[in-house]
């Protein structure tokens, strides 16, 4: 029987198997930032061993970096002595480290890929779950906690149970105004929070086969949220284009043989998945968020839901929950939503592709009065790259604010953050509690419809300004 | 790592689903760089409020934490397992676990136990009634016992072996460091290194 790309890559990296025992996998890549790996350093120290492969360890300042004021020194003492540990240890142990200011720091899940070390193939590793990015270019790669960050630091392997897989194939071609962030809450919806947990999912399709890297990795970077902790693209020549000439890509013949051998990785036309999902790509309209998990969405033409309409009382609970806490009131429509604040940027969407495409929308236009708009590019090259262009012009001129690179709002460990009560529309990929700042709202959207936000101060697609 | 071989405690009942690690310990929490004091933020946006079940001095001491659907989602955060074993929790019961969050418990020691959606419900309706009630988590029969309920649960033979050892990973995958040096050799040149 034919093989699945992840079983594939699965299978290219077993370093020991044994029966009723984890496979032993062998990591390519494995990516730091400061907040998950303190700890783990700290073990290792502990235990007196050293970090394996330096050379295959990359590490970036993203969570807790301020996105102003980045030549001041960080002014939390708890978020300094955190990116100050992750300098110190990076140092002792060997390890490349792209520190706050340095023109290729950036969110850990932007910088792999824009330096080309993000390959069909590899597998990927990172102290945090959105690690599932980077399977847009084929790879196997997953999110772990600081006990198996410090694994990976002393051995470059993790034993690891092989994953289920499943197939959400998205059929036909995604109508004008769609974008990927809205199929991938569209995908959410459907599935639910826990509807990926235990699978690796692979996208398929011809929506999926026409999206760009960038709308790839948006894709694959909230798979987490469907409780999968893997989200993979099966390589092809827009992985290919993208790939060549980046800083750590091959050239020469290596390069020949490597992409020799990213064409055998996609899955065999007799290969089975565990289960399989089918989704329409024709019928799809921008998504939003109105709920408290990334599964609570809905298409910004429709009413916020009623909860009394859920037939599974623990869903029903939950909506209703989420009501109360968001504010809302069942059967307003999504599109007559205010909010405070816009915040574009995060790993989902803060490539160039998404700045360019918020501009676009902002361009000549101006913010609605009282509205808040973060721009916050997903590394120091994008920012580079964007003012090349001219879009901090763009932006500023709609009034909008355009910052340094890092997390920002995605999360709120800087000072970036909602007041309580407060309501965005964000690009980023998660609309939990608190998530940005305590007693905040968040709506996730793509970053079309926050720029369209932006203008009119309610939930608002393009086509309707 | 702290071997677990059979508890028996007080189990306090969380009926809510998809609790997420965000909320389990809230961002805030995560800029320290030390691997304890987190259980005074457990859940700390939630225990603000008097109401939540936390703050119910009936299940002051418990150890077992009955817990809804899809528990620990999202984050990779192993502050969350952390927060809950500082606490004073030793095992988290519910229908389903996040995949990153389970693997993060069982690495921990704080042991991840699923059982089905209804026999959750029969243990936390019990313990509503009787906070005072025993249950029983056996990993060595992996079963769990109390109230009128007898549930085995199913995990594998070496996760099983690993955690009644109290066994830590690290030690047991450099065993087999001449594999990984083997298996070094054969990956191929162009692979990317960082630089
Ligand atoms: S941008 Fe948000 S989701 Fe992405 S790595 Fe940073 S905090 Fe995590």
């Amino acid at each position: 029987m034919g093989r699945t790309l992840a079983e594939k890559v699965w299978d290219a990296h077993v370093v020991r198997e044994a029966e009723g025992e984890p496979d032993l996998l062998y990591i390519d890549l494995h990516l730091v930032h400061e907040v998950t790996s303190p700890q783990a350093f700290e073990a290792l120290r502990l235990a007196g061993r050293p970090v394996r492969r330096t050379d295959l360890t990359l590490a970036t300042e993203d969570h807790n970096v301020p996105t102003t004021d980045t030549l001041l020194p960080i002014a939390d003492p708890v978020s300094a002595a955190q990116v100050e540990a992750l300098r110190g240890n990076c140092a002792e142990a060997g390890v490349r480290l792209f520190p706050m200011n340095d023109p290729g720091q950036g969110i850990v899940h932007v910088v792999g890929p824009q330096l080309g070390l993000s390959q069909p193939g590899m597998t990927i590793v990172c102290g945090d779950s959105h690690t599932s990015t980077h399977g847009a270019f084929g790879a196997l790669a997953f999110g772990i906690g600081t006990s198996q960050v410090e694994h990976v630091l002393a051995t470059q392997t993790l034993p690891q149970r092989r994953p289920r897989t499943m197939a959400v194939t998205v059929e036909g071609d995604l109508p004008p105004g769609v974008t990927a962030k809205d199929l991938i809450l569209a995908i959410i919806a459907r599935i639910g929070t826990g509807g990926g947990a235990g699978y690796v999912i692979e996208y398929r399709g011809a929506a999926i086969r026409g999206l760009s890297m960038e709308g790839r990795m948006t894709v694959c970077n909230m798979s987490i949220e469907a409780g999968a902790r893997a989200g993979m693209i099966a390589p092809d020549e827009t992985t290919f284009a993208y790939l060549a000439g980046r800083e750590r890509v091959a050239t020469g013949t290596d390069w020949d043989d490597a992409v020799a051998y990213w064409r055998t990785l996609g899955s065999d036309p007799d290969a089975e998945y565990d289960h399989e999902v089918v989704i329409d790509a024709t019928t799809l309209t921008p998504y939003v968020t109105w709920g408290t998990n990334p599964g609570q969405a809905a298409p910004l033409g429709s009413p916020v839901p009623t909860p009394e309409d859920y037939a599974d009382p623990a869903a029903r609970a939950s909506a209703q929950r989420a009501l109360t806490y968001m504010g809302l009131t069942a059967g307003t429509p999504l599109s007559e939503v205010a909010v405070d604040t816009v915040f574009i940027g995060s790993c989902t969407n803060g490539r160039l592709s998404d700045l360019r495409a918020a501009a676009e929308v902002l361009r000549g236009r101006r913010v609605a009065d009282g509205v808040r708009v973060l721009i916050v590019p997903g590394s120091m090259l994008i920012k580079a790259e964007a003012e090349a262009e001219g879009l901090d012009e763009v932006f500023e001129a709609a009034g909008a604010q355009w910052r340094s690179a890092g997390c920002s709002m995605c999360l709120g460990m800087n000072p970036d953050t909602l007041a309580p009560g407060e309501r965005s529309a964000s690009t980023s990929n998660r609309n939990f509690e608190g998530r940005q700042g305590q007693g905040g709202r968040t709506h996730l959207v793509s970053p079309e419809v926050a720029a369209a936000t932006a203008v009119t101060g309610r939930l608002t697609a393009p086509a309707d300004l | 790592m702290e071997a677990f071989t059979t508890h028996t405690g007080r189990a306090v009942p969380l009926r809510r689903s998809d609790v997420d690690t965000d909320q389990i310990i809230p961002s805030d929490w995560l800029k320290r760089i030390e691997r304890t004091g987190f259980g005074a933020g457990l859940f700390s946006e939630w225990r603000a409020d008097e109401s939540f079940v936390l703050n119910n001095p009936a299940y002051a001491g418990a150890s077992i934490l009955l817990a809804g659907m899809d528990f620990g989602t999202g984050s990779s955060r192993e502050h969350a397992v952390w927060a809950l074993q500082d606490y004073g929790f030793r095992a988290v019961i519910s229908a389903r676990f996040a995949d990153i969050f389970r693997g993060n418990a069982l690495g921990n020691g704080l042991l991840p136990v699923q059982l089905a959606a209804r026999t959750v419900e029969r243990l936390q309706t019990a313990v509503e009634q009787d906070p005072t009630l025993e249950i029983t988590v056996d990993l060595v029969a992996r079963e769990v016992r109390g109230a009128d309920v007898t549930a085995s649960f199913e995990l594998d033979d070496f996760t099983r072996w690993r955690l009644l050892e109290g066994l830590d990973d690290v030690g047991l995958t450099l065993r087999h460091e001449e594999l990984v040096t083997a298996f070094e050799r054969t990956r191929p040149a162009w692979l990317p290194t960082t630089g």
